[in-house]
């Protein structure tokens, strides 16, 4: 395919590199260097898609990051992307493209049909209808569903991964162009850490569109030598392809870089994109300056598009828009891309300016090159529904709301128009910098910054690129300063022009031949298809805040958020309002700059790197015994050891059997240890715990209860005393990480006047639990402790050699058998395990899971927290009363005297038999006393624990129900779906041993 | 009398281009005094204000917004719409506002798209599995509809969820409730502002609320940032901001304001149809009618007042989203926000009496108080209008953190959205 609107005389694309590509399926040619916008361009084609509410005819606006219409859907199957900005796309061999939005295509779309309704569908039409009849809004959003949406999301799981990583720099420089250029280079030279930072794959930014020099050269010259000596830096880091996209608190930057959009062929070993995380000393904004389209009738027709980007198209793409452009404008700048259009061969066939008088340094070069101006103008109308054909222009009557006089039609086949300039003040109000409305210019820049942050160049309204170098040069160097390096020598400001874009003529609606809103629609949202007759409407309404207008009619709301139309609905609501700008506001800016994709949020952590597994030292043995893992916390636990093809249910009732009648082994490693040392390490545990521990001896250890500041039972555990001032503290698996910060708040916050250390532990040691009847003689064989019940009696622990290697071992128990928890170190872990295992196998020692754990502490009426707790039970509830000393002062003491907390009616800790001794009753079941033939029904209580009890020879179950202490012996049912009634028996909870004879044998 | 809002009456307004709309809500300068002030236009301001109007004959009342109405946590959240709460205290007072819910559009003439597309609670560990049943079951004998969901079950509800959660927290189960949903959050508040405004409600915005003038432990009046205005019932509704203003009336309250974040995908054709919630790995999902992924994020861990949420919030949750939904990686973030939320100790508003007479309480809904929106109002009014707790506000007193009645919904859901 012949690129018949190419310049082979200008641009930056590589002509020696055709690059073919598919739009909607039709192959096509481009350069490397080509966006897929400037391709499309080059082959003559402006409709890429259709309108999100209208479905109108789209072409392409823009030439960058501020596009609304040419968003277009790349590739197809996993690697798809939808709404990918055709104008940023970088272009590359065999890239399949397509519009979004238009079935079966841009030219014939089916969703047209909604053009010929348009006129039902002003702002908020939806907030007005799909009312009736009543139960039909699941219907009609059905169909507002699929109209919707823009792009097809992918539906296969992405083959890509992404990276993140961190940076500390000195001067973080955001955008390339000659203001971040400069700025960069001057810091560099201080010797500062620079990050220098653009969303483009080359440097230089608005100079890639230029034709203008810097000391008599091209400017893009200075470009390549200023890169040159920052690449000589070792301490400059310049990263291209890469958007800074949020400013948050701290000088914390994001940044995205792109690593292989823009490849044919993506690198398996090469990350898609990575999420830079920069802390910058001091920032430079360098961001530069978006333009704004006019607000014309018709304004969206496919080949109208910003005169900035037009000119993009000619001197940095070497492609023509078109052969005979006219020009709209309200400034004097837009002539300056006449001028670079009309140098390449481009028929200028008249320029429609709004200005009363047409004058400016622009201007008067454009007279001078024959340029047809036609002053104090306005659009009649615009001719051409899928490509423009003519333009009509019209004189402006004095007051600029209404056109007067002869209309005449101007022949073309593209419109190059210019609103003005918004300084790109994105990330400088994200850093929550403070806007000002510079009223000369139409346009809101930075007032004051909040963080170490300083604008330079467009960004801040500086518009001519001598202004641009000077304050980068300066910003570079302040920056540098700031973060501690020496002045540097800025040396003289390379020579270039200095022009703006003024004067200019803020009409901010161009009127047409009728109305607004009444023939024709002047966009001002492209995406959204917001229209100014909207904007009026949401107003009329009474929707008058700008967030009101902003959300009413979605204005700013589209994947651009409002690049090219914030400033101008401003402008539209304050005329309407009669107010100044700055009253009528300007919506925040959020992060990010552009749409930042989730997998580069989440960077590795996926899959198995999601969360951190902790590991006991016994895994692997574990693993090879064939168990079935529980996650607790972020731990896998054994949860059983099926042999064969043995379920769940028979695995634990052979584990729960083995252990009680012989011997069973448990990993316990994974209980939270934390060491307590200090003088006033007893006074602190008094105070943590409910119970006393002033008696508690070198030797012992001690059950206790943690309450919350609430009186609700948070957390439980046995802690001994290794020697004076000195505790060992055991916590619940799940919940050691929250006591360790619970802990160090209170001392930390409350206590500081307590000399008391913390120190987790848990990772230093592997713990075995030995239980069942012959666990002493087993561990007998292994230890050189005397483990007779004389000399280590239950409650107590003992220090010597198990397996050979020194251990500290428990006599606590929590299955409520004889058991023995026996530590080491964490790298003994797997050795003493083993050693336990074949000693033990005369004994047929069955290792158990926390399935059997939960059944065998069940059967002894022991509670877990967290499941017979769930942050409203406290110790009376459970029947604990016992455990709260009234001694002393105790964390929850206070809540606990609270008269709720008194109520005989509260629910409390009981036990359940079912009355069919086969029936296990389900976990979370509820509990009524009395049964009704159909919900509602009054609940008592639930079920917390369940099981089939080999030991007990049936099902058992605990629970907490009102009053259930004083209940013992009652009846309660638990009502389950389809009808059925399970009926129990509140019972004690103590199922098993209830005098503690196996306890303490 | 206002025009009804309807097909007819936009094809008729079309004839005119549109021009003859009459405004939602007229914004009046505040009069000298009032019968009775709601501080706060966020939707359960507005919704007290207009049960007040309409069921308690109080027409001389205003609603008195700082900023512009439905601004706050109203217009921030993820509008999610369930009842499927553990208390019977809390599913008395969401199936409630559930059942208001289901008439809004109807009774406003205004289109509040209440869409009862279902809402998913994903269970990840043997203890959300517990919990959840123990939800379920309790919201079986409650009347609320509420069922469990083998993981093939929550497959088939949602094809594109990946069960194995990435690896790492596969789903074992999870429940949903069928007649949950979305809304759109911005249409209730003007909704509710038209329909108060149609009543003679006064809707005053861009006035701050600066203080109260209180007599002999009543309240007398309120001063704003537009003046004094006279009034012997004061209606305290504005959310995170509850502390400040408690302050100002001389008496604490027991909640943190955090800032809690939410974001946004670019929009794209239908691909999730239900709200998904996955507490475990913190990540809450939903596709709104313009096609955006609509994404709750989680709440700092730490008090402050900006509306806006850390950055390592937003990392967690899509991280955690590209787990359960491997297709989603390559879908982008548009836009992030934060709102502050006011939460009690027990995760459970607080509505009722106050410390000083003539100020009622409604505040402390933290992360989840969308769904209540015009439950809350309605029994507030009613509160407000006799003096006395509305029988399903009364275990909301803020008494209870005395007496220790908490209602504490911690256990039921990691966040209560
Ligand atoms: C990110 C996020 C996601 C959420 N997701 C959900 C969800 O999915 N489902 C759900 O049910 N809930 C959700 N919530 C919670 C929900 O948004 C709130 O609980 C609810 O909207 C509160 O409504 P409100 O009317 O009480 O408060 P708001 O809407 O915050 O209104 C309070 C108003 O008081 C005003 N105000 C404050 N101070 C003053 C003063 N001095 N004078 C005058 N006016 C004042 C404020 O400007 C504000 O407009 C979410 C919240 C957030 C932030």
């Amino acid at each position: 395919m012949a690129q018949t609107y190419r310049l082979q005389d200008r641009g930056r694309v590589d002509l020696e590199r055709p690059i073919d590509f598919t739009f909607n399926g039709k192959r096509y040619r481009g350069y490397a260097g080509d966006t897929v916008a400037s391709a499309l361009l080059a082959n003559g084609i402006h409709l890429v898609g259709r309108s999100f509410k209208y479905h109108r005819p789209r072409g392409i606006l823009g030439a960058g990051a501020e596009e609304p219409n040419a968003l277009l859907q790349v590739e197809s199957g996993p690697r798809t992307l939808p709404n990918v900005r055709a104008t940023q796309a970088e272009l590359y061999d065999g890239m399949a493209v397509t519009s979004v939005n238009a079935w079966p295509g841009p030219d014939t779309d089916v969703g047209a049909v909604n053009q010929l309704f348009a006129k039902l569908f002003p702002a908020g039409f939806y907030y007005k209808t799909f009312m009736w009849p009543g139960k039909a809004w699941p219907y009609y959003e059905k169909v507002i569903r699929h109209a919707a949406g823009l792009g097809k999301a992918p539906t296969d799981p992405d083959p890509d991964f992404y990276d993140k990583r961190y940076a500390h720099c000195d001067v973080l420089v955001a955008g390339g162009g000659p203001a971040g250029l400069a700025a960069a280079l001057t810091a560099a030279r201080s010797g500062a850490r620079v990050v220098l930072a653009d969303e483009n794959p080359e440097f230089g930014g608005s100079l890639l569109s230029a034709r203008e020099t810097i000391d008599g050269k091209p400017a893009i010259d200075w470009v390549q030598a200023t890169l040159d000596e920052l690449r000589g830096h070792p301490e400059v880091r310049i990263l291209p392809r890469t958007i800074v996209f949020g400013y948050y608190d701290h000088n914390w930057i994001d940044l995205l870089e792109s690593r292989t959009d823009h490849l044919s062929r993506k690198p398996d070993d090469r990350p898609r994109q990575r999420m830079w995380k920069v802390r910058a000393q001091e920032v430079v904004l360098a961001t530069g300056a978006i333009e704004r389209p006019l607000v014309f009738v018709d304004n969206d027709r496919p080949g109208i598009m910003l005169a900035s980007a037009a000119r993009s198209y000619v001197n940095r793409y070497g492609v023509k828009p078109g052969n005979r452009c006219v020009l709209v404008t309200n400034n004097d700048g837009a002539y300056q891309a006449a001028l670079d259009m009309q140098d390449a061969g481009i028929e200028i066939a008249a320029a429609i300016d709004v200005r009363a008088e047409a004058t400016g340094p622009f201007t008067e070069r454009a007279k001078q090159a024959g340029i047809r101006i036609l002053p104090n103008h306005g659009v009649a109308a615009v001719d051409g529904a899928k490509r423009v054909r003519a333009i009509k222009a019209q004189p402006l009557a004095a007051d600029g709301e209404r056109l007067t006089g002869a209309s005449r039609k101007i022949a073309c086949d593209f419109v190059a128009s210019s609103g003005g300039w918004n300084p790109t003040v994105h990330l400088f109000s994200q850093s929550r910098g403070k806007l000002r409305f510079d009223a000369e210019t139409a346009a809101f820049v930075p007032d004051r910054s909040v963080q170490r942050a300083r604008s330079a160049g467009c960004c801040q309204g500086t518009w001519g690129l001598m202004g641009c170098l000077k304050d980068g040069l300066a910003a570079g160097a302040e920056a540098a300063k700031a973060a501690g390096f020496p002045d540097t020598k800025a040396g003289s400001t390379p020579k270039a022009s200095d022009d703006g874009f003024l004067p200019a003529r803020w009409l901010w609606t161009v009127p047409g031949e009728q109305p607004v809103g009444h023939k024709g629609k002047h966009f001002v949202d492209y995406q959204n298809d917001v229209t100014a007759a909207d904007l009026l409407l949401a107003i009329r309404e009474g929707y008058t805040s700008i967030e009101h207008v902003k959300r009413y009619t979605t204005t700013g709301m589209a994947t651009d958020q409002g690049k090219t139309s914030n400033v101008n609905a401003l402008g539209i609501v304050s005329q309407a309002r009669g107010l100044p700008i700055p009253e009528i506001g300007t919506t925040t800016f959020r992060p990010p700059y552009t749409p930042v994709t989730f997998g580069a949020w989440g960077g590795r952590d996926v899959g198995d790197l999601f969360d951190a597994e902790r590991h006991s030292p016994m895994h692997a043995w574990h693993v090879r015994a064939g168990a079935a893992f529980e996650n607790v916390g972020l731990w896998k636990r054994p949860w059983y050891y099926p042999i064969g093809n043995e379920s769940m249910h028979d695995a634990v009732q052979r584990e729960s059997k083995a252990t009680r009648d012989s011997v069973g082994i448990l990993d316990a490693t994974t209980l939270g240890r934390i060491d307590v040392q200090g003088p006033d390490a007893v006074e602190f545990l008094n105070r943590v715990y409910t119970n006393g521990w002033k008696t508690l001896k070198p030797g012992m250890a001690r059950y206790g209860l943690m309450l919350g500041e609430d009186g609700m039972v948070m957390d439980d555990g046995v802690t001994a005393c290794l020697r004076e001032n000195h505790y060992l503290m055991h916590t619940t698996s799940g919940g050691a990480g929250d006591v360790l910060a619970h802990l160090e708040e209170y001392l930390q916050t409350e206590w500081p006047e307590l000399r008391v250390y913390l120190t987790t532990v848990t990772e230093q040691y592997a713990t075995a639990a030995l239980a069942g009847p012959n666990a002493r003689k087993l561990l007998q064989e292994v230890t050189d402790i005397d483990l007779s019940p004389e000399a280590f009696p239950f409650m107590t622990f003992r220090e010597g050699t198990v397996a050979g290697v020194p251990a500290r071992v428990f006599r606590i128990s929590f299955s409520g058998d004889l058991s023995f928890e026996i530590n080491v170190h964490a790298d003994h872990g797997l050795h003493m395990w083993q050693t336990l295992m074949s000693v033990g196998e005369k004994y047929d020692i069955t290792p158990y899971g926390t399935e059997t754990m939960h059944v065998l502490r069940a059967e002894k009426g022991f509670i877990i927290v967290g499941q017979e707790t769930d942050g409203t039970v406290t110790p009376i509830d459970l029947g604990m009363d016992k455990l709260c000393s009234s001694k002393k002062d105790f964390i929850g003491k206070r809540s606990l005297a609270r008269p709720d907390m008194l109520d005989p009616q509260r629910k409390q800790f009981v036990g359940l038999l079912p009355d069919d001794p086969e029936e296990v009753l389900e976990e979370g079941a509820q509990l009524v006393e009395v049964l009704k033939d159909a919900p509602p029904m009054d609940m008592v209580g639930h079920v917390s624990s369940s099981y089939m009890s080999p030991n007990l020879g049936r099902s058992f179950a605990l629970a907490l129900v009102e009053g259930g202490l004083h209940k013992h012996g009652q009846k309660v049912f638990a009502p389950m779906p389809g009808g059925k009634t399970i009926a129990c028996t509140i019972t004690n909870p103590v199922f098993f041993d209830p005098e503690g004879e196996r306890l303490r044998a | 009398m206002k025009a009804r809002y309807s097909i007819f009456s936009l094809a008729r307004n079309a004839l005119s281009y549109h021009e003859n709309w009459q405004q939602a809500w007229h914004s009046p300068e505040p009069k000298k005094s009032y019968d009775a002030v709601i501080v706060g236009g966020g939707g359960h301001g507005l919704v007290t204000a207009y049960y007040l109007a309409k069921e308690h004959g109080m027409r001389n009342i205003a609603v008195i917004e700082r900023g512009w109405l439905g601004g706050g946590n109203t217009g921030r959240n993820t509008t999610i719409v369930r009842s499927n709460y553990m208390w019977d205290q809390s599913a008395a007072l969401y199936e409630h506002a559930l059942k208001l819910w289901e008439n809004m559009t109807r009774e406003l003439n205004f289109n509040v798209m209440f869409s009862q597309r279902s809402v998913l609670n994903l269970a990840h560990t043997q203890n959300e599995v517990r919990i959840t049943k123990r939800r379920i079951h309790s919201n079986r004998l409650n009347g609320i509809d509420s069922t469990w969901l083998d993981p093939e079950d929550v497959k088939r509800e949602v094809p594109i969820i990946d069960l194995r959660g990435g690896g790492r927290y596969p789903v074992l189960g999870g429940s949903i409730q069928r007649r949950a949903g979305t809304a759109r959050h911005d249409a209730v508040a003007w909704g509710y502002a038209r329909a108060c405004s149609e009543m003679g409600v006064d809707i005053i915005q861009q006035c701050a609320v600066e203080g109260f003038d209180i007599e002999g432990g009543q309240v007398t009046g309120v001063r704003t940032s537009k003046g004094q205005i006279k009034t012997n019932k004061v209606g305290l509704v504005v959310a995170g901001h509850c502390g400040v203003l408690a302050n100002m009336a001389g008496f604490k309250l027991p909640v943190n304001s955090r800032p809690l974040q939410a974001l946004v995908s670019e929009p794209v054709k239908p691909i999730i149809h239900n709200v998904v919630m996955a507490g475990a790995v913190h990540a809450y999902i939903s596709q709104s009618d313009k096609g955006e992924l609509v994404i709750g994020a989680g709440t700092d861990a730490y008090n402050g007042y900006s509306q806006w949420g850390s950055n390592p919030v937003t990392e967690d949750t899509l991280a955690a989203i590209c787990e359960l939904y491997p297709l989603f990686r390559r879908m982008r973030m548009l836009r992030q926000w934060g709102g502050v939320v006011d939460t009690c100790p027990d995760a459970s508003p607080i509505i009722g009496l106050s410390p000083v007479k003539g100020i009622y309480l409604n505040c402390g809904w933290g992360t989840g108080g969308f769904k209540a929106t015009p439950g809350s109002g309605h029994i507030f009014a009613d509160t407000v209008a006799n003096n006395r707790p509305h029988p399903i506000a009364a275990p909301f007193a803020l008494d209870r953190f005395r007496t220790g009645f908490l209602i504490d919904e911690h256990a039921a859901a990691g966040v209560a959205h």
